[in-house]
Order: C-alpha cells, then structure tokens, then sequence
C-alpha cells in the first residue's frame, strides 16, 4: 500500500537522519481539549501568518522612502501634488497592480484581527484562571506579545504616510518630547532631528519587517512550545481532572480542525478585505505637517491611549526653567502602565494572596473566582471608556451630543464605570454561584407535577447528571484562607503578622468570597427551607430512603 | 533512545516486525553496555533514558513490555459511526472541495481578465479576486470541518499529565552535574577570573548602545525656534502667494499661512504653520505691550485687526485649525484643545496647557503681510527645558 | 362577525380610507399651491426686490427684524450679507429657521427657487455684499485637482473631514457634511461663512481656487470605493466596529461550530 511506502521510504530516510519516530509519534498523540474558547489563540496564530505571507507580498512594491516626488500616476485626483515616495508606492500597489489592493487590505484587517483576538484570548485566559502556575511563562510572554502587536500595528498603518497616520505619528513625537528629561533626546534619536525629518519611515520599515516580527517569531515559537511541553487546559467536566488530559489526538483530528481554522481565518480578513474598504489612504491624501482632518482616530488598538489624552485636563507644571507636561505623559503612561503591568503582576499577586501554590490544569468557570471576574471586567470597562472618548468627535457628531459633554462624563466615568463594574459583576457571580449550588442541592426541575395525597401540588427533581456535576463542581474548591481557624487562631502564621500580613489577610478574604457549597451563605438563614435542622418537605414520591426524591 | 548511542546493534535501523526483539533487546543490553563500553571512556552515558516505567501515553492495556505501544488493540477506530450518514458527508465534503477548486480557478482567472489602473476597474478587480479567493477557503474550511465531523470516528481519549516538577533524583542529578561544571571551569573558585571576565564584557555589551549615539543630533535649542525671522514674507499656502490686508479683509476670514520659501519644507512648517484670522473692530482684546499678556492679544503684532497665531497646537503638535468665527474659537480636532482667539489664544478647554503663541507681523514696504521677528516663545508640544510662557 | 352582517373584504375598508386621504392631500396641495405664488417672468427687478420684501416680512422679519437690522441673541444682521448668503442659506433649507439652534440643519426648501432668488435681490438691494455666483464661475472644468486637495486638506477638512462627512464643533455645533451640496452652494458658502464658518473671500482664495476645491470635493464624493463597501468613510472607528461585531463574531461561530459535540464520544 502506498501509506507503507510513503512511510518507508521518506519517512524512513528523515528517521534515519533525525531519529524521529519516538518523537513525531508522541507529538501525532497528543491530546488537545476541546473547547471553542481554546481557538481563540488560533486567531491571533493564524492572522499572523497571513501577515507574513501578505506582507512580504506588499514589501515587493512598497518604497519605504520619505523622498519627495510629484505624483504622475494613476490615481488622478492627486495628479501633481507633491508626496513621499512611500505614499506614492502605496498609491501604486493599490492603483497598479493586479491584487494589490487586496493584499493591503487583507494585510490591515488580519492585523487589527490579530489584535482582537489576542485580546480575546489573553481575556479568556485571565477569566479561566489559565495562567496560574504552571502557566505564569506563557502569560507573561502573552503580554510582551500583546504589546508587540500594539506597537507592530502602529509602525505598519504609518508606513503608507498618509494624513490621517501621520497625525498620528505627531501625536507619538509629542507624546515622546513631553517626557521629562529624556523626552527630546528620545524625539531627536528616533526621528533623526526635528519632526518630521527624512528617516523615520525607513527606520519604522525595519522595525515592522524584520526585527519585531523576529521578536514575534522567537515569542510565538516559545509561546506554543511550552503550551505543548505542559500540556492544554481543559474545561471541568466529566473525567477531567487536574493530572490528565482528555480530547481528541492532533492526528488527525485537531490537525484537521486546526487547519480549517486557519482557512476560516483567511476567509474572513479575505471576505473583509472584498467588501469593506479599510484604510482608503487615497482619500486621505497624503501628509503635511499643517493638515488635519476631523474625526482622526487611531487603529481601534490605540484608542485607549487617544481617549487618555483627550480626557486629561490641562495640567503642567513649571519650575525652574524647566516643564513638567502632566497633561500628556500621564495620559499616555498610566493606562497602559496600569493595564499592562497589572496584568503581569496579577498571576503573582494572586498567588500571594491566596497562598495556592499548587498546579492547576482544569479552567475555572469565572463564577467561581468573582473577585477576579470583577476585577477584570473593571478592567474591561476601564479600557472601554478610554476607548470611547478615543472616538468622542465621532460619538458627538453621530449621536447629537455637544462634544465637552462627552469629555466631562468620560473623566468622571472613567473612575465610576470600573468601581461599578466591579461590585456588580462581582455579586453577578455569586449569584451565579448560588443557583448553581441550588441546581447541585436540590436538583434539575423535571417539568413532572404531582400532587401529594394532602392536596399539595410539587415539581418532582432528578439529580443533576454526571456531566453537569463535574462542571458545576469542578476540580476543587478555592483554597481556605490562609492561617483562618484553627487552635491557633489567635497567633496569626508569620505570612500574617504586620501591616503588609494584616493587608493579606483582608485581600484574602475579599478574593475567596465564594458561596460555601450548602449554598445558604447569604446571611438570611434557611434559604426558605426552615430550621436548619428539619429535612425538607417531602419532594417528589416517598420511595426512597431520604424522601428527598432524589432516585 | 538507548538505540542511537548504542549504534551498532544489529539491524536496528530495521523497521516494524522486529521492532519488539530490538527494543526490548536494546534495554535488555542497556546496563550490559555500560559494562562492556567501560573502555570507551565516561562511565555514564549522556542520552540514556532515566528509569521510567512504561510510558504508554494512552488508556488500555499496557503492551508487552516497558516502552512499547500496544501492538494488538487500535487506539483508533477506523470507520466513523454513522455510515450511511458518512456516505452522505462525503459527497458534501467532496462538493465543497470541489467548489474551493473553482473558486481558485476562478481567482486565477479573474486575475488575468480583470486590470487596474482605474479606480472602478481596481473596484471590480478587487471584488472578482477577493469574493473567487473567499470561496475557495471556505470550501476548504467547511469541507475540512464536516470532515471531521460526520467521517472520523468520534473519539475522546485520556493523557496522563505527569508533574512538571522533576523527580527529585533528576533534580539531584542536575544539580551535582552543574556543581560539577562550576567546580571543573573554576569560574566559583578563582574570583580574580570571575571578575576579569565580567570586566571585560561589560563595555562590550554598552556598545551597542554607544553606537546608536549617531541616531540623531542633540536637541540642543532647536526647538526653541522657528524659521520665521523679520521680513519674511507670510504665503497664502497651496497658492503660494503673499497676502495684502486688503485682501484679507472679510472679518471672520481665516486663512493657513507658510513663510516664504518653505512651503515644500515638511522640517519648517511643522513648526513654522501659522493661521491669521481677522477680526471686526473692537472683537479682539488687545494689549499695547510688546510682549505676550496672559488672555491678551499684543496689538503691535497685528495687522489691522489681522492676528497671527502658531497653527501647531501646544497640546502634541496637531495643527490646531479649526476655527469657529461665531465664537472666536480655534479647536484642535485632535483632542479638542480649545483657544480663544480674541484673547491671546489661551486655553479655554481641553488638554493643552499653554496658549497658541503669537506671531509678530507687520507689513513691508510693497504693503504685504511680514513677519516682525520669530516666535517670541517656543511652540508646539511641551518639553522638559522648556520655561513658562510669558 | 355574525352571519347576519354583509360580508365585505377587510381591505375594502382600508382601499377607501387611502383614497379618501389622497383626496383631500392633493386638494389642500393645490389650494396651497396659489397662495405664496411667485412673481411672474418677465417682471422687472423693481418689481423683484419689491416682491423680495414681501416674502422677508413673511418669514423672516420675526428674527431678522422688519429692516433685516438683525435682534441680538436671535439673528443676525443681514445687511450686506449679500444675495449669496442668501441663495445659500435659504436654497439649503436651513433658512427660514423653524427657532434657533446651536446648528441649522439642511432641510427641506421651504421656498420656492423663485422666491428665493427675489428674496436674494431684495438683501442684496440693502447693503451689498457677495453675489450669486454664475454658472460659469463654479464649472469644474480645467480644474487642478492637486491643488483643490492642497487648499481643502489645509483649510476645510479639520471641519468637514477629509471625505467632506462632517465634523463636530463645540457646544452641539457641527461642520455639515458635503455630500448633497452642489457646487454653487459649496462656493456660496466659502464665499459668505455661514454660522461658524469661516469666511473665504475671493482675495483670499480665488474664484479658479474656489473651483479646484468644489472639483477636488466633488470628485471625492463621487468616486466610487475600490475596496468595497465605504463604513461611512469615517475610518478606524468604524472599522473597529467591523473587526469585533464581524470578524471576531465570525470567527467565535466558526470556533463554536468546529468544536461543537457530534454523535456518541468512543471511550
């Protein structure tokens, strides 16, 4: 049969020089979850080969050239105004060559997709809890990637030189020349002298081609590898447990489906790029210092840090001769310090507070972790106003708002909507916690109604089955309080003493703020059933053992 | 494992049917080849497995012997459950497929018949190449999905985790090994070494960083000026040409203006963008100083009632252009600093801290609109060595 | 419904109403039609200006003042104006204002061409002021596209935005979109700077400067969208929109599909 030569014939001649068959095999056998969260990754993995192959594709035509020239070419309407030789090449490869524009705008759609969907990976990541230990290194190395694609996606939409990126690029010298001390040495060296000068588009070129897609690569490979060496989360179900796996084989079953993955990526920047136009640089126009255009936004990813800086009040400070510009390196540091950092810290952060050390393979439902659930939905929504003041002028024109209005509300929401945000998400969770304590205590309703011999009318139960047990249920409850009860619960452990100690224990508390599992943790005694000690009334036949109707 | 170092087992290389006799012949002769290579040199070999059991990664019964996979029972089915319904799948499968081929025939196609060079032509050819290559990956990806689903056998299968902590013998070993390293190099044991060699690999390592000095020039006071200087011309910009008061005489006029002889210059005029905006008799609040008032304008550096205000917004260096003539306000778009034109351009709203500079103008001896001097201030953006204002 | 009744069709019912509305709809248009009549052709320009008068008293002395002198804090002034402010603002509908706003918007003419045109003589007769410009004075024709780009990304698109959309201002203000403008009012409205727009004489920017930005708008708005279909031309905003309520969606249905359970697990 031709499998067998195929196998023995190349496979062979590779074994015999790379002694792979123990490997490769291992590797055929192994096991991935299936979940549709765990595909989220994938987006962002795919997206990034699209980009590569899309982008060499641009990079056969592309001038990365601040050259002035008079445009003679196909694009009529800009018939001899004067532009760079990069906007000029980007003219041409939409305009002049066959697939071009196609090519671009897969290229910009498969980039800002590579960025939503690390987002929404690392966001399931963080509300699974995957990225407590062992996983710590995949996590960090998530947030360095995430930055990466940030700045990535800011060197490639500027590289065309168009108005509405240029204005953005100002913006980042502006940014970069209020920074004390080292802010003009900093706009001087990376622009070669004063805005705009002749070298930063090539210099951003290189950094956009070759050394951080090298970086890309080198995180990437790091990022899958240890994902494979330590093995997939998987979902809380039946079987599961923290010390296996239980899916399908990569061969052939994920590999397939990882491969349609990977064709659906491709058609939906490539359905995108067919029918809705993006980045129309053409419209711009190209850049001058001494234009603007209402309603200029950055790539969606950047919009957080527009809103900063539009929110900010006007404050400075001047002394001795020398200017501290707080109206425009807070907004543009804070935020993103506090997003980013906060994010690398948290796995460890929470380590500390709960003292739990242990390995964990099996996600947690994000109910059943409500202070980290809120947590990071206040981040969510403190992104999300930054966000939609990034837009304000757009939101003002649209919607009819004056256009301070939008700016006030955002500086008090901004504070507001994460503290809310919080607290509700956070009792959402515990809610949630509770029914589905109520579900594993007393049952699935059936639909069946019987009526007792004294006239009542009940709704019998079964019990929950095995399946939605395991994932109600879960591996394991949240860790105890560290040092709580005890006979020595007068002497806290060393880890408690002092003010950090004390400080511990209070965030302790807070973060393992759970239902207990009899479900009646909200302060209301019996939950509707009674004294505590009476069993409940009779549900459902009288033929079992504890009358409960449970079979 | 143990096959490659031992490498010269016979037919070892050998595939399938004697797979069993090798390896179980191969760990069989593992310990006897420790005793029998003791003339070879180390008396343990790098690459031998550490004594684990059997490492059958799957559930089911174990093989015969340590290492092996099951020889008999399949760890997967070979037929899909439904098969009636699998007959069905693959003809879908198939038509997918086969829609995919076209589709990517067509995208070749339409390569060649559809051109450029206009904008509807490049319209129709983008439309004609993106909608035939979409299709074609998604009767990839449709087929590949009900692939899976309806023709391989369903399947969910166990992995054993191990702990991802080593077993303390390995970490014993590692840890004697290093120790031993560290001992042999003598990197611990002779400082003088230690710190020569960090010595001298530390100027090497700032190098890179030294050779990136070239990067640019130092910022020195550049920044603190324009190219504006006394008699410069001020030119209506796009037309390029100068500006009598006369003609700018429509209160409510605004108009972007360029020195002379930079209009091309992108350096100059991100700095340099100036807007002049006239005004009734009696809007602007004037002061006779010569030099700028909070809240004023300096009236020495108007034209009849022609004010000229930096264009670059002191915020982060958008061109701060618009400007509402009902309430003499010129808003940045950007982040939606506001000035108040009438008053010294101060801020009234928004990020920006300080107020669009001014610049002095007069008229030269042909009645055109000039420059008396630069900025007597910076302008644009904050920076660190930058004063106050006034 | 009892059998006693007679049986009609449900429709017939509502086919009368409609026509009854159709009826007395087209009565009251034509009764109308008769009042605020305009001046018949050949008249003189005595007769126009005369006739501008009247329709001013009509609707726009209550806010204008009986001598256009303007009321502060509601109109303003309207001598010297000219007949150009006039066939702008009233020949897009923003004039007469039904009260006034931070914006008037382009509405629905609420003149007659005519009568605007007499109502513009009868301005013009009051102070002056910038004329109606002929048709031959707005022709793109022979006009240089790159300099139109040049003069409108300088001077008109941090308002009106690049694609000649619109653009918020302060305090509920907005720069209007270009799209419906035609190519007199674009110059009507350089020329005369209504609300907060700036004013553009024609020493300023030139009549032939004038029309290489209507082309350059013109053309803009025109021109079809290469790259499918437009979000509006408002940029990332929009299409940020697209990658999260599109794209990601997308994907997420694809994910859900692909992994969803299918037939009895083996084992």
């Amino acid at each position: 049969m031709s499998m067998n030569k195929a196998l023995e014939g190349t496979g062979g001649w590779l074994d015999d020089r790379l002694h792979g068959a123990r490997g490769v095999r291992v590797f055929f056998r192994k096991i991935f979850p299936d979940h549709w969260t765990f595909l989220l990754g994938e987006i962002a993995l795919y997206c990034f080969i699209i980009l590569l192959l899309t982008g060499t594709f641009l990079a056969l035509w592309f001038k990365p050239s601040m050259t002035e020239m008079v445009y003679h070419g196909s694009y009529i309407k800009l018939d001899g105004v004067r532009m760079s030789e990069a906007y000029a090449s980007t003219l041409h490869i939409t305009f002049d060559v066959r697939g071009g524009l196609l090519m671009r705008q897969i290229h910009h759609w498969a980039a800002d997709l590579f960025v939503a969907a690390i987002m929404a990976h690392m966001l399931r990541i963080f509300f699974t809890g995957a990225y407590r230990k062992p996983r710590e290194i995949n996590w960090l190395i998530g947030i360095v990637l995430l930055t990466l694609s940030l700045l990535e996606g800011l060197f490639g939409y500027s590289l065309p030189d168009d108005l509405l990126s240029g204005a953005g690029l100002r913006i980042t010298q502006g940014v970069l020349q209020s920074i004390p001390i080292v802010g003009t040495y900093l706009s001087f060296f990376l622009f070669g002298g004063q805005y705009p000068g002749h070298l930063i588009i090539p210099r951003m070129y290189i950094l956009h081609v070759l050394l951080i897609p090298g970086l890309f690569m080198a995180l990437i490979g790091a990022h899958l590898f240890i994902m494979f060496h330590q093995k997939h989360t998987q979902m809380p179900g039946v079987g599961r447990t923290d010390k296996n796996v239980v899916g399908t084989p990569m061969y052939p079953y994920f590999m397939a489906k990882t491969g349609a993955f990977f064709f659906f990526t491709f058609a939906a920047v490539t359905l995108a790029a067919t029918f809705a136009q993006i980045n129309p640089i053409w419209i711009y126009g190209p850049y001058n210092p001494l234009a603007i255009s209402a309603g200029s936004q950055p790539d969606f990813y950047m919009g957080f840090l527009e809103g900063s800086l539009r929110m900010m009040p006007s404050w400075q400070w001047v002394v001795f001769g020398h200017t501290f510009a707080f109206n425009v390196f807070i907004p543009a540091l804070v935020p993103l310090g506090i997003v980013m950092t906060g994010a690398a810290l948290w796995p460890f952060l929470e380590q500390w507070i709960t003292g739990d050390k242990r390995e964990h393979h099996v996600n947690q439902r994000p109910r059943n972790a409500p202070t980290r659930t809120g947590l990071g939905l206040a981040m969510v929504s403190f992104y999300g106003v930054l966000w939609l003041e990034g837009a304000n002028d757009v939101l003002a024109d649209h919607f009819d708002v004056p256009l301070y209005t939008i700016t006030e509300i955002a500086r008090v929401a901004v504070f507001a909507v994460p503290i809310l945000t919080y607290i509700i998400a956070k009792r959402i969770c515990l809610g949630l916690q509770r029914k589905d304590q109520h579900l594993l205590q007393h049952g699935v309703e059936t639909g069946i109604i019987r009526q007792l011999p004294s006239g009542e009318f009940i709704e019998e139960t079964r019990p929950v089955s095995e399946e939605l047990r395991a994932k109600l249920v879960g591996p394991e409850r949240p860790a105890l309080p560290v040092g709580a009860s005890g006979a020595d619960a007068d002497v806290p452990p060393p880890g408690m003493r002092g003010g950090v100690g004390r400080a511990k224990a209070w965030l302790n508390k807070v973060v393992n703020e759970n239902v207990p599992e009899d479900g009646h943790g909200n302060g209301y005694g019996a939950n509707g059933h009674g004294d505590e000690g009476q069993a409940p009334a009779a549900i459902g036949s009288g033929d079992t053992e504890d009358g409960s109707g449970h079979h | 494992m143990s096959d490659s170092t031992a490498g010269h087992r016979p037919g070892d290389h050998e595939p399938s049917g004697h797979e069993p006799d090798d390896l179980m012949a191969g760990l069989s002769h593992s310990g006897g080849q420790d005793d029998d290579a003791h003339d070879a040199g180390p008396h343990r070999v790098i690459g031998t497995p550490s004594p684990a059991t059997s490492r059958s990664l799957l559930g089911g019964p174990e093989g015969n012997g340590a290492g092996q996979p099951p020889a008999v029972q399949r760890e997967l089915p070979s037929e899909p459950d439904d098969p009636v319904g699998a007959k069905r799948a693959e003809r879908i499968v198939a038509a997918c497929f086969l829609i995919a081929m076209f589709a990517g025939l067509a995208f070749i196609a339409a390569y060649f018949i559809f051109g450029v060079h206009t904008v509807t032509a490049t319209q129709h050819s983008n439309l004609a190449l993106g909608s035939t290559m979409a299709l074609a990956f998604i009767g990839l990806g449709v087929g590949a999905v009900i692939w899976v689903r309806r023709l391989m056998p369903n399947v969910e299968l166990t992995e054993q985790r191990h702990p991802l902590r080593s077993e303390a013998a390995d970490r014993a070993a590692f840890k004697q090994t290093f120790e031993e390293g560290a001992d042999a190099s003598q990197f611990i044991k002779r400082p003088i070494l230690r710190r020569t060699l960090i010595a001298a690999t530390v100027p090497v390592a700032v190098a890179p960083i030294i050779l990136l000095r070239d990067l640019g020039p130092l910022p020195g006071t550049k920044l603190d000026h324009t190219v504006w200087r006394k008699g410069l011309r001020l030119l209506n910009y796009g037309a390029n040409t100068p500006i009598r008061p006369a003609d700018f005489s429509s209160p409510g006029g605004m108009i972007t203006v360029v020195p002379d002889g930079y209009q091309d210059n992108f350096d100059a005029l991100a700095k340099a963008a100036v807007i002049i905006i006239k005004f009734a008799p009696g809007q602007v609040v004037y002061t006779t100083n010569n030099h700028p008032v909070p809240g004023k304008t300096v009236q020495n550096w108007t034209v009849d009632n022609i004010v000229a205000y930096s264009k670059i917004c002191t915020h982060v260096g958008c061109p701060a252009a618009l400007y509402e003539q009902t309430t003499h306000h010129i808003l940045c778009p950007c982040h939606q600093s506001t000035f108040d034109a009438t008053r010294g351009a101060q801020v009234i709203f928004g990020p920006a801290t300080r107020p669009l500079p001014q610049l002095p103008m007069t008229v030269d001896a042909q009645g055109y609109l000039v420059a008396r001097s630069d900025f007597t201030e910076p302008v644009g953006p904050s920076f660190w060595e930058r004063g106050p204002s006034i | 419904m009892s059998s006693t009744t007679v049986r009609r069709r449900p429709v017939t019912g509502y086919a009368v109403v409609l026509v009854g509305l159709l009826v007395a709809g087209l009565s009251y248009a034509v009764i109308t039609q008769g009042t605020a009549s305009a001046a018949p052709r050949g008249v003189s320009q005595q007769a126009q200006i005369a006739h501008g008068r009247e329709i001013f008293l009509q609707e726009c002395a209550s806010c204008h003042g009986i001598f256009a002198q303007g009321v502060p804090g509601i109109a303003p002034s309207l001598i010297g104006v000219g007949a150009a402010a006039v066939d702008f603002q009233v020949g897009t509908g923003r004039m007469p204002a039904k009260q006034p706003d931070a914006e008037n918007p382009r509405r629905a003419l609420l003149l007659h061409p005519r009568q605007i045109r007499d109502l513009a003589d009868y301005i013009q007769s009051l102070g002056g002021g910038p004329t109606i410009p002929t048709r031959a004075e707005v022709s793109q024709v022979g006009s240089d596209y790159g300099l139109g780009q040049q003069l409108f990304t300088a001077d008109c698109a941090q308002c009106h935005n690049f694609d000649g959309a619109s653009g918020a201002l302060t305090y509920g203000k907005y720069a209007p979109p270009l799209t419906k403008s035609t190519p007199t009012q674009i110059f009507e409205a350089m020329l005369t700077g209504p609300e907060a727009m700036p004013v553009f004489n024609n020493t300023t920017i030139t009549p032939q400067q004038k029309r290489d930005i209507i082309a350059y708008i013109v053309q803009t708005r025109t021109e079809p969208n290469p790259g499918g279909f437009s979000l509006g031309r408002i940029g990332p905003v929009t299409e940020g929109l697209v990658v999260f309520l599109g794209l990601l969606l997308f994907m997420v249905l694809m994910a859900l599909w692909i992994t969803a359970k299918h037939g009895k697990a083996h084992e």
